[in-house]
């Protein structure tokens, strides 16, 4: 009986320590998105309370929607962010195994050479890289971004990843060696399904800084043409910082191809942990 | 490595033909990640060796490094802007990691209803870019609009509100909690998927012996995390000292008030490039970057020699 009363105590304080920091976790962006519905007024005067028939408008947005070019700013986002984390992983995972896999002169020091990334801001190479983008004419291409964010990316992907793959029975890939695997079908068949969970922890960890990234963005790629959605809401706001309307229909604007990114990666993180989960 | 032996089966003998797969595997990764970040870092380690004499890059030195540490001025700004960030990083080390570790431990008791909702919830914010999260935090703590105090004062403590931001005194405790605020969801992430990791003999077999609940939490999961809760500090470690875009978000590029927020990376950024009435100095740039550099390598290097040395490897 109490054994029982105390499981049911316990669950409900987890369940109330839970609740309380999802409800600290979502309060701001929750806040953010219900006073961008409103008139200027009804911002100031009621902020915690959503919108009403008489506080709702849309001026922010149609300030934002005006002045912003956002639709071109998603699109390059999108296409930075998606190449890059598609080659990290192709090409994290290609090194992870070969480093994880064969023992062959120099592979501790490859292994060192390409951790060395993890510690190493590459921000602290700005100017060469500036240069060197400069030289291979690729200043204001989404190219530049790509070929940093994947060189940024490698390093912990390659880390994780050979950890994960350290992990995966060699048994199981001797067996495909006896059926006359060749090492690439292994790795492609027999090794990245087992590692899927890792892939996805990956995805999420290079996708983050990619997509967030205000720096390079603003170095190598500034054209309009180029500029990704970070840096286009951070000069936007910038320019707007007293009109609150518009500051927080962009931010709300900002946030939302993150929610549906979101939405389908955490989708895939789930699957991944759960049908990767190999015992 | 331990591993060694199980791998030496895979290889019958030194003489086999060239293995080129393996340099198929290397090949991409090892030249995007040479061109594009080893070689302009390098790069930028040399520049710091160099100044500008007479309208000519010459060699100096240490002479940036003296500069630095010894001007009147260079010293104040990197002094302050080190001790800074390592209040920074402590504060991420006591308050992101072990509720991360809380939150984790939480989630992954078995049978727990809407974990998927919590996860999901408390991950958004990681998720979120820095322009973003400044500028609602900023927002949020303004006393122009009134939130902060307004929801204080429903549980009785507005005088506890102050302008957090504004004062010397609270800004960089302020900036590091927002931060906190963004990153939690890392550490749950990750130890969240090592918990989940556990073989359920393992947690079984401790049952069977009586060991449930805080102690088995203890005893049995946290030593089998203990991997992960390295790498997470590790990470931690690297992420603040290079550390930038929040604080130029909320703050701006001279992170105030009076630089009681200004850390390594806004000082190399204001260094750098230049901010309003300071022109960019290319070289003492690269001399910040430098420093920064063997501060995060003598991080790592305490990481991979001595403590992932000391902890032991479990294998399932």
């Amino acid at each position: 009986m109490s054994k029982a009363r105390d499981s049911f105590l316990r669950t409900g304080f987890v369940h109330v320590a839970l609740i309380a920091y999802t409800l600290v976790s979502l309060f701001p962006v929750f806040l953010t998105i219900i006073n961008s519905f409103k008139d200027r007024n009804a911002i100031f005067r009621a902020p915690l309370t959503i919108p009403t028939p008489q506080t709702f408008s849309l001026i922010g947005y149609e300030t934002v929607l005006g002045q912003g070019d956002f639709a071109t700013y998603f699109q390059n986002s999108f296409i930075v962010t998606i190449v890059s984390i598609a080659l990290v992983l192709l090409f994290g995972a290609m090194a992870a195994f070969a480093l994880s896999e064969y023992r062959f002169r120099g592979n501790t020091v490859m292994g060192l050479y390409l951790a060395i990334g993890i510690m190493i801001p590459i921000r602290l190479g700005t100017v060469a890289i500036l240069q060197g983008m400069v030289a291979a004419n690729l200043v204001n291409t989404l190219t530049a971004l790509i070929l940093v964010y994947t060189a940024q990316g490698l390093p912990l992907a390659i880390f994780i990843l050979s950890e994960f793959m350290r992990t995966v029975s060699d048994d199981l890939k001797n067996a495909g060696r006896i059926d006359g695997l060749s090492e690439y079908s292994i790795f492609f068949r027999l090794v990245l399904p087992l590692v899927r969970p890792a892939m996805a922890t990956v995805a999420v960890f290079t996708m983050i800084p990619i997509w967030n990234d205000l720096w390079f963005p603003l170095i190598l790629a500034p054209a309009e043409a180029t500029k990704t959605v970070t840096l286009g809401s951070q000069i936007f706001i910038g320019q707007f910082v007293t009109n609150w309307n518009a500051v927080l229909a962009a931010l709300s604007l900002a946030i939302l191809p993150v929610l549906v990114l979101y939405v389908i990666f955490s989708r895939q993180l789930i699957r991944g942990i759960t049908a990767g989960a190999v015992k | 490595m331990s591993d060694a032996l199980s791998v030496q089966e895979g290889q019958p003998t030194a003489r086999r033909p060239k293995r080129w797969h393996i340099l198929v595997f290397l090949l991409p990764a090892f030249l995007v990640y040479s061109a594009v970040m080893i070689l302009p870092l390098i790069e930028t380690l040399r520049l710091s060796l160099f100044n500008t004499v007479d309208g000519q890059s010459t060699f100096v030195g240490l002479a940036n490094f003296q500069t630095l540490f010894g001007e009147e001025r260079w010293a104040h700004d990197f002094w302050n802007a080190l001790k800074n960030n390592v209040i920074f990083f402590i504060i991420h080390m006591c308050v992101q990691n072990p509720i991360g570790v809380a939150l984790a431990a939480m989630l992954s008791i078995p049978k727990l209803r809407f974990v998927t909702f919590y996860r999901t919830a408390i991950f958004l914010p990681t998720l979120l870019s820095f322009v973003i999260v400044g500028f609602i935090w900023k927002l949020i703590l303004s006393p122009i609009w009134g939130v902060a105090p307004g929801m204080l004062d429903l549980v009785g403590l507005k005088s506890l509100f102050a302008p957090w931001l504004g004062k010397p005194g609270s800004a960089l405790v302020t900036v590091s909690l927002i931060s906190v605020w963004q990153y939690v969801g890392i550490p749950m992430m990750l130890i969240y998927a090592a918990l989940l990791n556990i073989p359920d003999e393992v947690i079984e077999a401790a049952e069977c012996d009586g060991v449930t609940g805080w102690s088995q939490f203890w005893k049995i999961k946290l030593p089998l995390i203990l991997p992960a809760i390295g790498i997470i500090s590790i990470l931690t470690f690297v992420g603040n000292f290079n550390a930038f875009d929040l604080v130029y978000t909320v703050q701006g590029a001279l992170a105030g008030p009076d630089g009681s927020t200004d850390i390594l990376g806004t000082l190399l950024y204001r260094t750098f490039f230049g901010f309003q009435l300071q022109l960019g100095d290319r070289s003492m740039g690269a001399t910040i970057a430098t420093v920064m550099f063997l501060i995060i390598l003598a991080g790592v290097s305490l990481y991979l020699f001595v403590i992932q040395r000391r902890m032991r490897r479990y294998q399932f």
